[in-house]
Order: structure tokens, then C-alpha cells, then sequence
């Protein structure tokens, strides 16, 4: 059986706070932090990128997982912000975490999901022997247009997971996997659309929570679980209140989703958000404790998994950079104008 | 026009890797690498050598008149950086509120160092970032 050998985070230092975005635009600030669960978000440097995320993430993995980059099978790399639309995010992984040129290596897309979706892609390539070790990651630098809503929370960051299946590497099993996926136009950006579109309200019924809600339940069902069996819980988290709605729906508690929650204080990184959920949530689980994730797409799919930590977890605890010490030890607020500067926003330049 | 390719490519492992060059035979460090050490001349004996990338700030200056290519970035400080094992390597330090001096610890990160025009490469780059 397949499980998770080492992870890493990497989030970037800037921030910009609701209420900055909400006073341009002429809005209430503490009505969208409390509809949205949401007081600030992340924002990358003018020098960050999806690459430069997916690289620091990777690297973290690696050195946290304690394993020969050598030896690493296959690297896959999840985001809708992939900085070229021809020529591969994932090369620039391999190379900087120093892997050899016998590796797999392929970038994937599906909205917020696709960092997960590697996840499953590494694990049946390790379970099947093909490869030792496999790498998912999942890194955006979001985009959301000036003004709409999704400027409250489109962010930047991303988790890297190693997945190998040597029972003395392994600090977290992963049980199963299972996916629940539909043609749904919920969210969309075409070729060359700087920004993306989505159905405002349509995004969260047939979207979110159908799929969610379709993928957990399935997982529930396959698998005998109940929300008790689990110390914990990750749903994707493109606002702070889905997540929370979509938990109580399906019978988990505020408490288990808790250390897995970070949009509100980091906004939604897309193919970093629930992998980030997971990464945090693993810097605290104990040896036996089951976690339930799962992520969201849109287009639409959601990969559901259960994982259980193993005894190793706590002596590579050391080798982790935690995900929470790395969101709050070192961030610089922006105003709106900067934000603006360095997401090239500013026309006449 | 664009940048032809081959020089992004040449230099990706010290770009993003730090690899540099250490002489086998009396134990000096370079960086970038060298094909002959300055020590042993034609007795040298060359291999690759990358370096974890921590280090102290040595020498540092604010550059608020850039090149075209960071006409953006500006005001931004380029460094000269000791690195722990030997050399000293000249980077780009990032600016993450924390104060720059002579002596600051640095370390290693991976960022764009520009990107080529509208429709060229992207070049990334090691940076170091005050801790």
C-alpha cells in the first residue's frame, strides 16, 4: 500500500487584507469577511510564479521526506497558472530538486483539483512497481478580475506530497482513493483569457457541493467509515465558509476541519488548497490518526482520500517546515496600488 | 526579439542549484564554476560542487536607476553573499521586511529573475532572502 513519504508548503510573504480590496471597490468589508469567512489573503511577489512556488514546495518535500531525489519515478505538477501555456512546469521540479532525467514528468490542469489528481496518478504507479517514488504538487498564483468577487480570495501557494509505499518511510498510509467527476460549467478560463469566468451563484450547488459531497459519500459508503472515524478533515476551501457549510452537511465537526482550514487567513491557492489543508494537518496528527480530504475542481470533480498516520510521522516531524510557522512567522501587508503594480495590472506602463 | 535558448540552458544547474566547482586536489570553492582552480592551475582536478545556499551579506547596494529588464522591480538590492562553504557569489536579495546590513544570514531561494520580452523564456534564478 501506497502512502505519503515527506510533504512541504510554500506560501508566499505578502498579503493583502479585505478590507484594503473593499474600500476601492466601495464595499463592506465586515460583510464580505464574515459572508466569506475570509480576512486576508496571500499575494505572490512580482519574482513568484506557479514554478517558483511548486520548486520551494518541492524541495521542502524532499528534504522532509529524507529520500534520494535520484530515486523519484515521476513528478507531476497541478495548477491552472502554469506560466507557459507550451513547456512544462514540471522540467524546472526535476531539475531544481536535482531528480535524474529517468522520470516521468507531465503538468496537469483541473482547476483546483489537479495537484490531487497527481496524487493518484504517483500512487498507482508506486503500487504497480513501476516507480519508487512519486511527486504531486499543487501551486497557483490565482487570478481574479478587478472588482469581482473573486479578487477576495484568488491567492497564491502550494503543497508537494511524495508518495512511496517502504513501510519505514511512510508517516501517513493513504487507505484509498476515490474520485467523483461530471461535466459541470461552473468555472472556466479560456486560452489566453487573463482572467477566469464563473457562474456566480451555480458555482457552488452543482459545483462545490454536489461534487464534494459526491465524492465523500462514496468514500463513506466503499469504505464504512463514519465523520466519527476521523481525527480530522480537509474539504477544498475556495472561501472560508463552503468548507464549513460542506462539513456540517456531511456530519464532520468544526474541530476536525480546523487545522486543515487556512483560506481564511491565506485566501484560496486553488491546486494548493486542500493539498495545503492536508499539509498543515499532517504538522499535528499522531500515529493512528485518520484524516479525511477531500478536493474540488471545477468543470467539475472532487478526489476523495483517506489517509492514516503511521509511526514515522513523528520522527520526521523534525524535517517539516510547518505549514502554520511558514504562514504567520513572516508576512508584509501590500495596499491595493502595490497589489495592483505587481500582479501588472497598471495600464499605460 | 527574443533571447536565443541556449544560454537559459547552459546555465540552469548553477542558476538554479547553485552548482559550482570545487578542485579536488587542494579543496577550493568557485562559484560560478571554473574549469581550472587558480591555485593548481594545470595540476587541478575539477568537480561539481553545490552549495546548500546559506550565507551572510558581505557588501550590499540599493538599485533604484535599473536596466530595462528590472525597470519594474526597482528599487531592488543586489548583494554579494559569503557563502557558508567558501565563496563569494553576487544575488539579488528579496525583500521580506527584514532589514538588510552587512552580516545579515541569508539563505537560498528559487525565484523569476526575468522574463524575455512578451513571448520569450522565463529565466529563474537563485535569490537570497534575509532570515
Amino acid at each position: 500500500m501506497s502512502g505519503i513519504v515527506g510533504y512541504g508548503a510554500h506560501v508566499p510573504i505578502y498579503r493583502i487584507k479585505v478590507e484594503e480590496i473593499a474600500k476601492v471597490w466601495g464595499e463592506d468589508a465586515d460583510a464580505i469577511k464574515s459572508g466569506l469567512n475570509i480576512r486576508e489573503k496571500s499575494v505572490p511577489g512580482r519574482d513568484e510564479d506557479a514554478a517558483t512556488i511548486a520548486v520551494e514546495a518541492a524541495r521542502r518535500a524532499v528534504r522532509h521526506s529524507g529520500i534520494n531525489p535520484k530515486e523519484m519515478g515521476a513528478v507531476y505538477v497541478g495548477s491552472e497558472s502554469h506560466p507557459y501555456a507550451v513547456k512544462p512546469t514540471a522540467t524546472v521540479v526535476i531539475e531544481s530538486i536535482g531528480a535524474s532525467s529517468s522520470v516521468m514528468a507531465a503538468d496537469l490542469e483541473f482547476a483546483c483539483k489537479a495537484g490531487t489528481a497527481g496524487i493518484q496518478a504517483a500512487m498507482g504507479l508506486v503500487d504497480s512497481g513501476m516507480i519508487k517514488y512519486g511527486m504531486s504538487i499543487g501551486a497557483d498564483t490565482s487570478q481574479g478580475r478587478p472588482g469581482d468577487a473573486l479578487e477576495y480570495t484568488a491567492s497564491a501557494g502550494g503543497a508537494a506530497f511524495i508518495v512511496g509505499k517502504d513501510k519505514h518511510e511512510v508517516i501517513a498510509n493513504i487507505l484509498k482513493t476515490v474520485s467523483y467527476t461530471s461535466d459541470t460549467p461552473d468555472f472556466w478560463r479560456r486560452e489566453g483569457a487573463m482572467f477566469p469566468t464563473h457562474s456566480g451563484r451555480f458555482t457552488g450547488e452543482p459545483g462545490y457541493f454536489r461534487h464534494i459531497t459526491g465524492a465523500t459519500k462514496l468514500m463513506l459508503e466503499t469504505t464504512g467509515f463514519k465523520p466519527v472515524d476521523f481525527t480530522y478533515a480537509v474539504f477544498h476551501q475556495p472561501n472560508g465558509k463552503f468548507p464549513m457549510v460542506v462539513a456540517k452537511q456531511l456530519g464532520f465537526t468544526e474541530k476536525q476541519i480546523e487545522p486543515g482550514l487556512l483560506t481564511p487567513v491565506i485566501g484560496n491557492t486553488y491546486s494548493g488548497a486542500s493539498m495545503l489543508g492536508l499539509a498543515s494537518t499532517l504538522d499535528v496528527a499522531k500515529p493512528g490518526e485518520r484524516i479525511l480530504v477531500t478536493s474540488f475542481g471545477s468543470g467539475a470533480g472532487s478526489d476523495s482520500f483517506i489517509i492514516e498516520a503511521t509511526e514515522n510521522i513523528d520522527a520526521k516531524r523534525g524535517m517539516a517546515t510547518k505549514v502554520r510557522g511558514l504562514i504567520d512567522s513572516n508576512k508584509m501587508y501590500i495596499d491595493y496600488a502595490t497589489y495592483l503594480k505587481d500582479k501588472d495590472f497598471i495600464k499605460g506602463r | 526579439m527574443e533571447k536565443p535558448s541556449a544560454g537559459l540552458w547552459r546555465k540552469i544547474k548553477p542558476r538554479y542549484n547553485l552548482v559550482g566547482s570545487q578542485c579536488k586536489k587542494c579543496g577550493s570553492t568557485y562559484f560560478p564554476p571554473r574549469i581550472v582552480c587558480k591555485n593548481c592551475g594545470r595540476e587541478s582536478r575539477m568537480e561539481d560542487r553545490q552549495f546548500a545556499g546559506d550565507g551572510e551579506v558581505v557588501s550590499f547596494t540599493t538599485i533604484r536607476v535599473p536596466p530595462d529588464t528590472f525597470k519594474d522591480e526597482a528599487p531592488y538590492i543586489v548583494g554579494i553573499i559569503k557563502l557558508s562553504e567558501g565563496p563569494n557569489v553576487e544575488g539579488h536579495i528579496i525583500d521580506n521586511g527584514r532589514k538588510v546590513e552587512v552580516g545579515t544570514k541569508v539563505k537560498a531561494a528559487f525565484r523569476r529573475m526575468y522574463v524575455d520580452g512578451e513571448e520569450g523564456l522565463i529565466y529563474y534564478h537563485y535569490k537570497f532572502e534575509p532570515i
